[in-house]
């Protein structure tokens, strides 16, 4: 089992969808969030995932397919 | 060292301001070295092992001629193209290769778009480590050049400045580096709070009445508001009073565009923008850079492709500095809010301007317009014009 530590930020039209409960139901993976901003029309969540990598993966691809973007976190990426 | 492990946040670098208090003084700092490293007291650093190249203690210059055509007569530049590697980040990568060293890492790495991957590269070279940056492929030729002459693991990516970004943040799970402005951003970030360090020694142990700064992720324009705040926590300035203006180019403004919503939340953005020092489009400071710009009765200003353009042109013809583009996007700001009446004509501003022009001269190369002439006085008295 593994945990990946990841940002999820929702365009307007995603806003009201239940992305997070879906991805922990059509994949193996514990959803933990963490902090969140949501308002009307845009949001973003940063989330603990835990699972196996594959399921963690497959999960996070459907995710972004779904238009939402997934960004790591590891500190909070600064300016270069 | 990477995160909180209860929010998932950047981790922060405490002191101890009461005993430092006892130990810091006008005179304590004034002792130490022209450089960066005379604030070490207020660094997070251990023992005297600095990976010290000569950053820092860049002139603060009165820019009068500026000033009078923006209508401000106490204009000043902070002029940091001036450190070993031509920009800020000199500072941050000081203090985070310094770390990197004291952890133990024999590798060091960044994303970047240029001007950080030349100072890492920079850094690695003086503290015999190997490095390995991560740019943009896209990145401008003579950026490449500016990195690869201390010669580090070079690698070029297929995609955005975030795209690398996040292809680094995967590695930095998977390889025991010390990835600059990754797994050492807390040591990165303090680096940084040197400027407002210097600023205000340079004024006379006092803080500027305004400042304006570019944002990229947000985390300079913080640092120095923490610079000042910690000297007046240490009485070594009185209060800060201090309005702090961010400026960003309008390609990539997520924080901008936070602001004049109203708004504590930045949505990141596609940047498009030749100003690519400062193109992030998803800031991770964005916040903290809000609430520095709100509480401290400041604000936040965008510029164009072509204002910046017309800044760095503004400020080379009147005080002789060729900056890059943030830096035309800082002179943009400053424009503007002067114009506007939010920086009024007396109150003691100061412009930052944070990375020197000449690796990307490509984009100002309409400024070029020769005389030619043949090697004799006949020819240059008829092309000119000139009796001699």
């Amino acid at each position: 089992m593994s945990k990946r530590q990841v940002m999820f930020t929702f365009p307007r039209k995603l806003i009201k969808e239940p992305i997070i409960y879906q991805l922990s139901h059509k994949f193996e993976v514990v959803t933990n969030i963490r902090r969140a901003d949501v308002s009307e029309d845009r949001g973003w969540v940063v989330l603990e995932l835990e699972g196996e990598d594959k399921e963690i993966d497959a999960g996070i691809s459907w995710v972004k397919e779904e238009g939402v973007r997934v960004d790591p976190i590891v500190g909070d990426i600064v300016e270069g | 060292m990477k995160v909180c492990d209860f929010c998932l946040s950047p981790v922060e670098v405490n002191y101890d301001y009461k005993a430092l208090a006892g130990v810091l003084s006008h005179e304590k700092i004034s002792e130490g070295p022209a450089t960066m490293w005379r604030y070490r007291d207020l660094l997070p650093v251990e023992g005297k092992g600095e990976i010290d190249i000569g950053t820092g203690f860049t002139p603060l210059l009165k820019a009068d001629n500026l000033g009078r055509e923006l209508g401000l007569n106490e204009l000043y530049i902070k002029n940091d193209c001036l450190n070993p590697t031509y920009s800020f980040k000199d500072r941050a990568v000081s203090v985070a290769v310094t770390k990197a060293r004291e952890f133990g890492f024999d590798t060091v790495a960044c994303a970047s778009t240029g001007n950080l991957a030349a100072s890492v590269a920079a850094h690695a070279a003086k503290a015999n480590m190997k490095a390995y940056v991560f740019v943009p492929a896209n990145v401008e030729p003579g950026k490449l050049v500016g990195v690869a002459i201390y010669k580090p693991n070079l690698v070029t990516v297929d995609g955005s400045y975030d795209d690398v970004n996040r292809l680094c943040a995967e590695l930095a799970q998977r390889y025991n580096w010390g990835f600059i402005n990754i797994n050492l951003r807390p040591y990165y970030a303090e680096g940084s709070k040197t400027l407002g360090f210097e600023v205000a020694e340079q004024l006379g142990w006092r803080p500027p009445e305004c400042v304006v700064a570019p944002a990229a992720s947000g985390l300079l324009f913080t640092r120095i508001w923490k610079g000042l705040q910690e000297l007046s926590t240490l009485k070594l300035i009185g209060p800060v009073n201090t309005h702090m203006y961010l400026t960003q180019a309008s390609g990539s403004s997520p924080i901008v565009h936070a602001f004049e919503a109203g708004s504590l939340h930045v949505h990141p953005v596609t940047p498009s923008t030749i100003v690519t020092s400062i193109a992030i489009g998803n800031p991770a400071d964005g916040y903290y850079a809000l609430m520095v710009a709100r509480q401290s009765g400041g604000g936040a200003s965008s510029a164009t492709d072509e204002e910046a353009i017309e800044g760095m042109k503004l400020l080379a013809q009147t005080e002789g500095i060729f900056a890059e583009a943030a830096g035309g996007v800082v002179i943009a700001g400053v424009k503007k809010l002067a114009a506007a009446g939010a920086i009024k004509k007396d109150q003691l501003t100061v412009a930052f301007i944070t990375g020197a022009g000449p690796r990307t001269q490509e984009i100002v190369s309409d400024v070029v317009h020769t005389f030619h002439v043949q090697p004799n006085l006949e020819s240059f008295n008829e092309v000119l014009g000139v009796q001699v």
